[in-house]
């Protein structure tokens, strides 16, 4: 299959059919499935229990919100409501568990609203991380959680989770993101051959697929893309920040692209590509895990590191990227994010980056006024 | 007009002696602040939900100011909108939590409180956010305008069931001790265990007896209103737990209130409706929207916003460390959903309420989200009449007095016609 076909088959089972590749991956291996809300959620653990870990990105811009709307107020963001309607629907049906994570406010409410509606045929769990990796005593407060949630998952199994099985888990997806990290190569050093949209589909699709299954695509489309005939154009280099749980209609990264700019990096679907560096496979795979979290994870929004502020990683991320721009790309009433900006802003500006800011919300579905603003901000850096 | 002035005069007038105490005991705590601010005393910023680290902070010798206490009294003065706006020009979004744009707000324009007294710069920045994911990034921020260094306490939540993991409380407590390390060597003053035990003992009575006061408005009527009377005992508790003026506050405070439940008076002319309260008041309108109630003669019989104490626990000088890990952990905002209505759902029935209101804030999502959730379980699980309003806590804009009264006017009249509708009944069946 040539590379086009492969995105217009990732593209295809994102919007017509993701839980018929759930719903076959069950039936052919008797397993059972868990759902996890944004942004990392230890995958390994889920996998190496040999449950299929599926990732719950909200509702895109075709679901409409009829019923969730009612459970939550007007000031929330997209993806709380349209997970909610999801699960009113009956359209999470095949999950047998769903894990929360301390990321921000409204998901962990989010958390107990499932559990009081929707727990009674699967589990319902939360998972606090870390928000002080400077403490000595962070990485023996994970494991004793990791543990728990180990735990958790072989409750529900009905049977523990041998060493191995954990191992080769950890393995699989250490392979995972290395193949996603050569797409942001590409990305970095020909950002012509491939589009953001583009990767974002590739990655995306893995939410509903085990990681060999993902690995394999991703071959295969490291393979095609330097095939492809595509000529660079003059566009500016920018990077995307503020999208790393609620996610950007796929449109829009196709209108930034479109406005002049080559996206070199970005944090979507952040929590596939969470570690910097393999989760090490010698010695105590909990422990490694624990350790890889505190001391080898991306920047985020949702985690809180005081040994390296979060402002001064955008910095270098942009200046390692040879970034002209930083666009701010922000779901509507995200509060991490939201924060997080003002901070960002005034160390971009110390820096002499410029940047931009824009808002959205799943259910968007107009962009001409977004494209205009962003190709005037590319034009006016390219014309400076 | 005649409603008009027949609806302002009916609202509490109740000013006792704890109301003049409390008036002197945190005027004389901003005094010590502008003190400590002109002699560039340490002091560490905090959070309410970790105030019982003030005692640890008292033992070293450090000040505390709580900037969530002075984003509050900027809002209940109505002076928050203009600080919110500086911050909103700074970058922070119309849609983030107000507290934090009000307190940043105030620190560029010059670092003052309410009553315009200075206040001091933080040596320290102590964030221990108890369940609040925002706190961890508004503490964040004034570690970076000010340069003081930053401590963000991880106060991990409590998952499932109503108690801590053990490991949970560990964790807590090994940060407390590198807390306790970064304080000697600020102040240069080693930490004596045997004050810290004094002040926790002071705290245990404090806390023993805060749970008595709040036991009173089993009583009908109820000696005081929990919600809008009892957030001004929560100064008193916030700033002064573990002292002996705190232990003097309060038992004035039961003496007061156990005096008032003899002579069966309320803080209302007559006690028709007996209200539970969830979330956060609206402090810009704190005056109005109390009246709103009053009006009805209701009053409230308990909330969650003034349970600062969580009712299974207290302070223990012989675990000085893990007690003072345990407050955070177990406080409510740190808790699921389901037990915030458990919580409610027994001040409901065991204060012998008749209805419970919902003030769904815009700035507090760990409160708001969900509240729709909420009154769908109190309503119709429960069958207990809810009222669910919206507005803000800090934000005047969001406030709309208009639309406020007609919910409330609504709800309280369907109310009165249901209570109406059942004396009838009993009345029946007793005759």
């Amino acid at each position: 299959m040539d590379f086009d076909g492969l995105v217009a088959q990732c593209r295809e089972i994102l919007e017509e059919h993701p839980w018929q590749e759930i719903q076959r991956w069950k039936e052919k291996t008797g397993g059972k499935a868990a759902g996890y809300f944004p942004v990392y959620s230890p995958l390994e653990l889920i996998y190496g229990n040999g449950m299929l870990p599926v990732g719950l990105m909200g509702g895109g811009n075709k679901t409409e919100i009829e019923r969730a709307d009612s459970y939550f107020g007007s000031f929330v963001c997209s993806i709380v409501k349209s997970t909610t309607e999801l699960a009113l629907r009956g359209e999470l049906q095949l999950l047998d568990g769903i894990f929360f994570h301390s990321i921000c406010d409204a998901a962990r409410n989010l958390c107990y609203v499932f559990k009081r509606n929707f727990s009674s045929d699967r589990f319902i769990e939360y998972i606090h991380f870390p928000q002080n990796p400077s403490s000595p005593s962070a990485v023996d407060y994970l494991i004793s959680e990791l543990k728990r949630i180990r735990h958790v998952l072989e409750e529900a199994n009905g049977r523990r989770m041998s060493e191995e099985s954990f191992k080769q888990s950890i393995h699989a997806y250490n392979e995972n993101r290395a193949l996603i990290q050569r797409l942001y190569k590409i990305k970095a050093e020909s950002p012509h051959l491939l589009s953001t949209a583009e990767a974002y589909q590739l990655i995306r699709v893995g939410s509903a697929l085990p990681p060999e299954e993902h690995s394999s695509m991703l071959r295969t489309a490291l393979e095609e893309i330097p095939k492809r005939r595509v000529r660079p154009r003059d566009k500016i280099r920018v990077i995307l920040e503020g999208s790393f749980c609620e996610q950007p209609p796929v449109e829009l990264l196709e209108a930034l692209d479109e406005a002049g700019c080559y996206i070199i990096d970005d944090d979507l679907l952040l929590g596939r590509r969470w570690f910097e560096r393999e989760v090490p496979l010698d010695g105590d795979p909990i422990r490694a895990l624990a350790e890889s979290y505190i001391d080898r994870s991306r920047y985020s929004s949702v985690s809180h590191d005081w040994r390296r502020p979060r402002s001064e990683r955008l910095v270098e991320r942009a200046r390692q990227a040879q970034a002209t721009a930083v666009v701010f790309c922000i779901a509507k009433f995200c509060e991490p994010a939201l924060l997080d900006y003002p901070l960002f802003k005034d160390a971009l500006e110390r820096e002499g980056i410029p940047h931009v800011m824009l808002e959205f919300e799943e259910k968007m579905w107009t962009f001409d006024k977004l494209r205009t603003e962003i190709e005037t901000f590319a034009e006016s850096i390219l014309f400076d | 007009m005649d409603t008009q002035s027949t609806e302002k005069k009916v609202h509490s007038q109740y000013q006792g002696k704890i109301h003049q105490m409390q008036k002197a005991l945190m005027a004389r705590w901003m005094a010590e602040l502008e003190q400590a601010a002109e002699n560039h005393e340490p002091t560490a910023c905090l959070l309410v939900a970790g105030s019982n680290l003030s005692m640890l902070l008292r033992c070293l010798g450090i000040h505390q100011v709580y900037p969530e206490l002075n984003a509050l009294q900027l809002a209940i003065r109505k002076q928050s909108l203009p600080y919110i706006q500086i911050a909103e020009e700074r970058g922070y979004s119309t849609d983030v939590c107000s507290y934090v744009k009000a307190d940043v707000g105030a620190f560029f324009a010059g670092n003052v409180s309410s009553l315009g007294t200075k206040l001091p710069q933080p040596t320290l920045v102590l964030s221990c956010f108890s369940g609040c994911n925002v706190y961890i990034k508004w503490f964040e921020h004034i570690a970076a305008y000010t340069g003081a260094p930053l401590y963000v306490i991880d106060v991990p939540f409590i998952r499932s069931g109503n108690d801590p993991c053990p490991e949970d409380i560990d964790y807590v407590v090994s940060q407390l001790k590198e807390v306790i390390g970064i304080c000697e060597k600020m102040t240069g003053r080693k930490l004596d265990y045997d004050e810290l035990r004094e002040r926790l003992a002071y705290a245990r009575e404090v806390e023993r007896l805060w749970l008595e006061i709040k036991e009173l408005t089993k009583n009908i009527p109820s000696p005081y209103d929990d919600y809008f009377d009892c957030i001004t005992l929560m100064g008193p508790m916030v700033a002064f737990r573990g002292t002996r003026e705190g232990v003097e506050f309060f038992q004035t405070a039961k003496k007061e209130f156990e005096e008032r439940v003899r002579l069966k008076i309320g803080p209302l002319p007559e006690e028709k409706f007996r209200i539970v309260v969830e979330s956060a008041p609206p402090y810009p309108y704190f005056r109005t929207f109390r009246d709103l109630f009053s009006k009805w003669g209701a009053c409230a019989v308990g909330a969650t916003y003034t349970t600062p104490q969580p009712p299974d626990f207290l302070h223990d000088p012989e675990r000085p460390l893990e007690s003072l890990a345990e407050y955070p952990i177990r406080i409510f905002t740190n808790r699921g959903l389901d037990q915030r209505y458990d919580l409610l759902r027994r001040y409901v029935t065991e204060r012998s309420a008749d209805a419970l209101i919902i003030h769904s804030v815009k700035s507090c999502r760990l409160f708001s989200v969900g509240h729709g959730d909420m009154r769908e379980y109190f309503s119709k699980n429960l069958g207990i009449p809810t009222l669910m309003l919206e507005s803000d806590l800090e934000d005047p804009r969001y406030f709309s007095e208009a639309q406020m009264k007609n919910r409330v006017d609504a709800f309280f009249e369907v109310l009165e016609h249901k209570k109406y509708i059942a004396g009838k009944a009993q009345a029946i069946t007793e005759a």
